[in-house]
């Protein structure tokens, strides 16, 4: 087989799915970047030309602008801190050996296949709602005052329901990365008078850092977009107005398209920054 | 001091009992060889000895003391894994001193004892590597190292050169026989390798499916095996057994010969037999030869060079002094 040959045949059974991968990447992308210099109302008189970087310097100066990317912050490194901690915890436990393994490794990877909008409104409805909701029966059965959870604590409530969501999926990498240590390993510690914590702190968490590593870097690119979740609960009211959130308000309620895509090319910039920084951390990490 | 005492300790796994009843008994500053078949149970010997594993029933005592309730780190044993165990995101010298670091020994002790033990295993140079830039020879030298830095009361290795290249596993085994005329501490060897068992032991228990065979020196267990399984263990090639007319004569069920004391000849011998494989090493040729009557080839060792060729009719003879007779039980009869 000429490797010519092969080459080129691999090249056009791989066409399809890189045609369609660029168009569908290249080609929002590319509108998005003519919009943001463009003055586009849809209902204010269509497309009425060009405007250079006016967008980019209103977007930025909106007070709305830096509180939505504190909040983007504030959530994304909530779910992280949540998701990584009990991401190791559980998955310590799921390790050990017990009756019905199976079962409860299927049950814990759940939340992950539920929708976001699905589990954001099981929550807001059936948990947190603060006439009907469990937590207020549960809080009333302590004779305490219910929380108003999406108003009272809304940025922490999202918290809550993304770090549910994502739990499985932190769990199960950190699992994996477990369940690929050496025993060998954990004995030699146990003979060298390491206690259970040190063996934890020594061995078991430096065997997991490039699982971690992964974890966040993963977590982050997705939970930057996190949106439903706010739209079902609190449509960004009670200050949970993300940077995302707040570029769907620019182009759907203000109807300001232009101003809305130069939002939208920021986050893109935002998202890579975060990217770099953590692919170089990973690359560390994989190296060692 | 180094003395470890197994009184009737056993093991089940579940239902299973892997190890009955057993008794051993380690010297101080012995060098104890286990050796058996693959699931004879010697490793989980081992295990139970370090503490790896609790005894089902029975009592562990080292230097004395009852230690069958004691966990592994206070037992005062190091030891030494198959796999090394190193610790890989830590440097040699992390690796070494981590025992020291959990005991609590300041920055200083630690580092004077991490160096020394450096300086016996020739691992100064590598000191600031981590386990994953080191051949497979250094990082047994690492482990042996940490497990020297604790200055135990014995060491336990279980099967550490099975990962080994030829090579190198003749060169760690005269290391570690070396460490132990140093060090003088107790040894405790786990190998399913005869050669090891044979070179490096003061003592070897002979294990088969949790049972002790036979406890000797090399050289007791050579010439007076105690039965069957230990005489067809122990040497290289292996003895070769001879049962119906062959046994007949030496008022035995069957009887062994090693392949080394049968001599060759092409004119007259004892049993007639046709060559079939033979092995030239040069310093030693090894032959297969099949006689009449017998199922299994009989393996000659025969020293330098012997100019027999497949196909070739040969004679052997037996050394009268060097058979063993063994009964109906496999017992070798004395």
């Amino acid at each position: 087989m000429a490797t010519q040959h092969s080459r080129s045949a691999a090249r056009f059974m791989m066409a399809p799915a890189v045609i369609l991968l660029l168009g569908w990447m290249l080609v929002p992308l590319s509108m998005t970047l003519v919009f943001s210099f463009k003055k586009y109302l849809p209902l204010r008189g269509g497309d009425l030309g060009w405007i250079g970087f006016d967008n980019y310097v209103r977007f930025v100066s909106s007070s709305a602008f830096w509180p939505s990317v504190q909040t983007t912050l504030i959530i994304v490194g909530g779910v992280l801190v949540i998701t990584i901690i009990f991401g190791i915890l559980l998955s310590i436990l799921l390790d050990q050996p017990m009756w019905g393994q199976g079962i409860v490794r299927i049950l814990v990877i759940a939340p992950f296949f539920v929708m976001p909008t699905v589990s954001a409104l099981v929550w807001k409805n059936m948990l947190m709602d603060p006439v009907n909701g469990l937590f207020a029966h549960l809080w009333k059965a302590f004779g305490a005052q219910p929380v108003e959870w999406l108003s009272d604590a809304s940025l922490f409530s999202i918290i809550l329901i993304v770090s549910w969501q994502w739990l499985p999926f932190a769990t199960l990498i950190l699992l994996t990365a477990i369940q690929s240590l050496d025993s060998e390993q954990l004995e030699a510690a146990e003979m060298d008078g390491a206690p259970p914590l040190a063996r934890f702190g020594f061995i078991i968490l430096p065997h997991l850092a490039r699982a971690i590593t992964i974890v966040i870097l993963i977590q982050t690119i997705f939970l930057l977009a996190i949106f439903a979740e706010i739209f079902v609960t609190t449509s960004g009211a009670f200050g949970t107005r993300t940077l995302t959130y707040l570029i769907y308000q620019r182009v759907l309620e203000s109807q300001n398209v232009g101003l809305g895509s130069a939002g939208g090319v920021y986050a893109i910039i935002l998202a890579n920054i975060i990217a770099i920084f953590l692919m170089r951390i990973v690359g560390k990490n994989l190296d060692a | 001091m180094g003395q470890i005492t197994l009184k009737q300790i056993t093991k089940n796994f579940g239902d299973v009992q892997v190890i009955p009843p057993l008794d051993l008994q380690i010297n101080d500053g012995e060098f104890v060889v286990f050796v058996g078949p693959s699931g004879c149970g010697k490793s989980t010997l081992l295990r139970l000895i370090a503490g790896l594993e609790d005894t089902t029933s029975g009592e562990i005592d080292i230097d004395g003391r009852n230690a069958t309730e004691v966990p592994p780190a206070k037992r005062g044993l190091a030891m030494v894994f198959q796999s090394y165990a190193l610790y890989p995101h830590m440097t040699v010298r992390k690796n070494i001193a981590f025992p020291l670091r959990m005991a609590g020994l300041d920055k200083d002790a630690q580092n004077a004892k991490v160096e020394s033990a450096a300086e016996v295993l020739n691992l100064t140079d590598y000191l600031d590597r981590r386990p994953g830039q080191l051949s497979g020879g250094q990082r047994q030298r690492v482990a042996i190292g940490r497990a020297i830095v604790r200055e135990p009361d014995a060491f336990l290795f279980d099967e550490p050169l099975s990962n080994l290249d030829a090579a190198l596993r003749v060169n760690m085994r005269l290391e570690i026989s070396e460490l132990h005329q140093t060090l003088k501490t107790t040894m405790i060897y786990v190998t399913h390798d005869q050669v090891e068992a044979m070179t490096m032991a003061d003592k070897i228990v002979v294990l088969q499916a949790g049972v002790i065979e036979q406890v000797g020196t090399p050289l007791e267990l050579y010439h007076t095996p105690k039965n069957k399984f230990v005489a067809g263990f122990i040497g290289s090639p292996k003895m070769n057994f001879l049962h119906g007319s062959f046994s007949a004569g030496y008022s035995a069920e069957s009887i062994g010969v090693r392949p080394e004391h049968i001599t060759v000849s092409k004119t007259e011998g004892t049993w007639k037999g046709v060559v079939g494989v033979s092995e030239h090493l040069g310093s030693d040729t090894f032959l297969y030869v099949d006689i009449e009557g017998q199922k299994t080839a009989i393996t000659v060792r025969s020293s330098g060079e012997v100019g027999v060729r497949h196909g070739d009719t040969v004679f052997l003879t037996p050394d009268p002094e060097k058979i063993h007779r063994f009964d109906n039980q496999g017992l070798r009869i004395a």
